[in-house]
């Protein structure tokens, strides 16, 4: 299930509602994406007050459905989930949820973050910082198509 | 055909989407791009680093030389930061 909204969201509430009369299901790998204090702006270090996060609807929720089913593909997943919020965020809040169950944990495991791997290079999403310096528009890391990259076979998604 | 831009693209072009005639000698996005440059300081502000943004047609990542036609929804934006 793909969900990108304004709203925070429980991950209790949400893990519930995922498992909720699946008793086949063995473990539930969760990844919670939270505004961090601080980024690096050319090379240091600098408080950061707030994140406004963009995206193209229509297109974000493609990406998130291809990344999604191409996870269920790949392991044999019972129940899993994406949350993505967009708008005003402050540190400490809570950006991304990605929750995949299984019957056992290594699929559950894998499958997370392979869907956050993925999720971070294609999924159409830009996060605008408001650090002292002014708004700064936060830059795609290499360490990120790296980690992408492990996972890439011949059919990829959204390729 | 509709054109969007998100992020330091919209910022510099001014613009987060517009609707525009093709031009009958534009066939390609990177034709496309040509065409958008001559349209101001701000398209070219934006398309800079040709090498550096992506492009999607109809909500899909393409490469420049990926045809463009009348009815398309086109996307121009930075690399994406989510997660």
């Amino acid at each position: 299930m793909i969900r990108v909204q304004e709203d925070d969201f429980d991950i209790g509430v949400e893990i519930a509602a995922l498992t909720a009369e699946k008793t086949t299901i063995g473990g539930v790998a969760t990844f919670t994406g939270l505004v961090r204090d601080m980024a690096p702006v050319d090379g240091a270090d600098q408080p950061v007050s707030a994140m406004t996060l963009e995206h193209y609807p229509g297109m974000t929720e493609k990406k998130l459905g291809e990344i999604e089913a191409e996870a269920n593909r790949r392991w044999p997943l019972d129940a899993s989930l994406i949350i993505h919020r967009y708008g005003r965020l402050e540190p400490g809040d809570q950006i991304v949820l990605v929750a995949c169950a299984s019957a056992h944990r290594q699929a559950a495991f894998d499958a997370c973050q392979f869907l956050m791997d993925w999720l971070k290079t294609d999924a159409p999403f830009w996060k605008l910082e408001d650090t002292d310096a002014g708004g700064v528009w936060v830059e795609t890391r290499a360490t990120d198509d790296a980690a992408a990259a492990r996972w890439k076979r011949e059919s990829e998604p959204g390729e | 055909m509709k054109i969007l831009y998100f992020a330091w693209m919209r910022q510099r072009i001014g613009l987060s989407s517009e609707t525009v005639e093709l031009p009958a000698d534009v066939a390609t996005v990177d034709g496309l791009i040509d065409w958008l440059i001559g349209r101001g300081e701000g398209y070219g502000a934006a398309f800079e680093k040709r090498d550096v943004i992506r492009a999607a047609v109809n909500q899909d990542y393409v490469p420049f030389d990926h045809p463009v036609a009348d009815g398309d929804e086109i996307a121009f934006f930075p690399p994406v930061t989510g997660g």
